[in-house]
């Protein structure tokens, strides 16, 4: 994702003496304003302000009717020693650590799979890119049909075979696996094409000068294909781990955070103190305790990449 | 003929190796779509029978009937469908406006306003929510469509998408049509955005998965049933049609189904384009 900058053409040395430069340079500025003017105006209203108004609330204490009392770092001091946060972080951990991995690997696994001309393939690309658009609504939903312990396909399949039904979502060890697993099957499409497109932008040739020089299919895949993915690879680790570091919807539309709390993530927690009991600046400092950990995972791939020399930025 | 025939056929057999992969993970993924459907089609008392039947032993159109007799379904389609549409026309315009102003016009502050927009894509939509909640309210907007469209009006990942886009049409062109006298305004709606279609595509895809998908901002913004967005609806049976699974299914169907054949037919396009915008650069 690099951000290529075009060589700033504007800097040239002051010519204060030149009117009709001046007045070229205004109507440049108006014009290109006019341009962005508008979205520019559209993220620091619906970004950038509350951004910083958050920063502000977490420094508060307010239920959105009283005075918002001004109490320092007190929300923050608070969070830290709360079981219930330090639990919501635990969860989001184990979410992160069952799912991360899994969907880097099937993503890798399955363009593999799919990278080649055989008959089929657009119907096997089909069947394992469409859930994508699957909703989070419609994922829990589905969720709750297909793992309900009495009714549910997953344990139909498990009697069917002879072995014993679980609790499922129902069950505080097997409801964040769940979670996963349909997470996985929403989203193994996101890296899959991802990888995809890294794969087919492989010269041939790198392959074939391989396998001329005598590699196995296997080595020359961990030799020379592996290495040219690596800058892929870190930036889906890097996209998943904050997309999963967010884990909401699929908890709402699931379990809300049951059975006794197993699933309640950090933003199901700050949603919860926020809306649900209008605590406004606490909901807050969640939410900054959540921005500044996803921007010190980013910062620490990053720089891991870097040191690695994988030039993923 | 016979043997090119076997030829042929031979070489196909040594690559079918990967229909044993490939073939249970399509299925596999398939699954729950295929559930969905046979739940949604499923007469609602062989839903909840112990053991459970594999294929419904009839079809039965209960779900559907109930989801459109019994709930406000078609009112919460349409309210989707008026937040998605307002999402991808402003996006659209507004994005790639934006986009091309800082890939290619020269004015003072461009390279703040882009970084400082890029920099947002950071901020997780979790940490805006509560402040936007509270400015929403101030403002009357919070229970109403524009609640639920509004935060969807331009993003910056969708600036930075048309801007990379836009540094990738060789400047030659739109020298070439000042040369011929176009202003800026002429020369990106003549020249420019034509050739930006399947970038547009991208973006518009985006938006509406986004926009006709999103929960989290619904469900904090919106809280008059009228005003539900098909995702909040759906959602919501949870609370209030627990084993009516039948019609929990047709909700989804019924949620899912627009998504999936836009999906269907600019499947291409969706995977093109992602190559295309380069998330290597």
């Amino acid at each position: 994702m690099a951000i290529t900058t075009e060589p700033v053409a504007a800097r040239r040395p002051r010519t204060r003496a030149n009117p009709q430069v001046r007045r070229n340079r205004r109507r440049q500025s108006l014009e290109g304003w006019s341009f962005v003017g508008p979205a520019t105006l559209i993220i620091m209203a619906l970004s950038v302000f509350p951004a910083a108004w958050a920063l502000l609330l977490s420094l508060q204490k307010w239920n959105g009717f009283a005075v918002p009392k001004f109490i320092g770092v007190q929300n923050y001091t608070r969070l830290v020693t709360d079981s219930e946060f330090l639990d919501a972080v635990g969860h989001t951990g184990v979410y992160v650590i069952l799912f991360v991995p899994a969907s880097v690997l099937a993503g890798l696994f399955l363009a593999v799979a799919l990278n080649r001309q055989i008959p089929l393939i657009g119907f096997y690309r089909t069947a394992i890119f469409v859930p994508f658009v699957a909703s989070a609504a419609a994922t829990g939903i589905l969720s709750t049909y297909l793992f309900s312990p009495q009714y549910g396909l997953v344990n139909n399949v498990l009697r069917v075979l002879g072995l014993p039904a679980q609790g499922w979502l129902e069950d505080t060890n097997q409801a964040m696996l769940v979670i996963a697993i349909m997470s996985l099957w929403g989203q193994a499409a996101f890296t899959t094409v991802i990888y995809l497109a890294a794969l087919q932008d492989i010269p041939n040739e790198l392959i074939e000068s391989a396998r001329i020089d005598g590699a196995t299919r296997w080595q020359s895949f961990w030799h020379v294909v592996w290495p040219q993915l690596s800058p892929v690879t870190v930036f889906v680790t890097i996209w998943q781990v904050i997309g999963a570091i967010q884990l909401f919807d699929l908890v709402y539309t699931t379990t809300r955070g049951g059975p006794l709390d197993a699933t309640k993530t950090i933003v199901y927690f700050l949603w919860e103190r926020a809306f649900k009991y209008l605590q406004f600046g606490y909901g807050s400092a969640a939410a900054y305790v959540l921005f500044v950990v996803t921007l010190m995972i980013t910062i620490a791939l990053v720089v891991y990449a870097r040191r690695k020399n994988l030039e993923a930025f | 003929m016979a043997t090119a025939e076997l030829g042929t056929r031979r070489r196909r057999r040594r690559l079918s190796g990967w229909h044993f992969v490939l073939m249970p993970l399509a299925l596999l993924f398939m699954t729950p779509f295929v559930q969905m459907l046979l739940a949604a089609l499923s007469p609602a008392e062989e839903l909840v029978k112990f053991p459970p039947p594999f294929i419904p032993s009839r079809l039965s159109l209960d779900g559907i009937v109930g989801l459109f007799n019994d709930t406000q379904i078609l009112r919460w389609l349409i309210n989707s469908t008026i937040v998605s549409l307002i999402a991808i026309a402003a996006h659209l315009v507004l994005c790639s406006l934006a986009g091309y102003g800082f890939a290619r016009l020269q004015f003072r502050g461009r390279t703040f306003g882009f970084f400082a927009i890029v920099a947002t894509i950071m901020i997780p939509t979790q940490l805006l929510m509560i402040p936007t909640y509270i400015m929403f309210s101030r403002i009357g907007l919070i229970d109403s469509l524009a609640a639920a469209f509004v935060p969807w009006l331009a993003s910056a990942f969708g600036i930075f998408l048309m801007r990379q886009f836009f540094l990738s049409i060789p400047v030659e062109l739109e020298e070439a049509a000042a040369l011929d006298g176009a202003n800026k305004w002429q020369t990106f709606l003549r020249v420019i955005l034509p050739l930006a279609r399947p970038a547009l595509a991208t973006l518009a895809i985006f938006t509406l998965l986004g926009a006709w998908n999103d929960l989290i901002w619904p469900l904090v913004a919106i809280n008059n049933e009228n005003l539900f967005t098909v995702q909040l609806g759906i959602a919501n049976f949870q609370n209030t049609r627990r084993t009516q699974w039948s019609l929990l299914m047709a909700g989804n169907v019924v949620a899912t189904a627009p998504l999936i054949v836009f999906f269907l037919f600019a499947q291409k396009h969706f995977i093109a384009t992602m190559t295309m915008t380069g998330l290597k650069g």
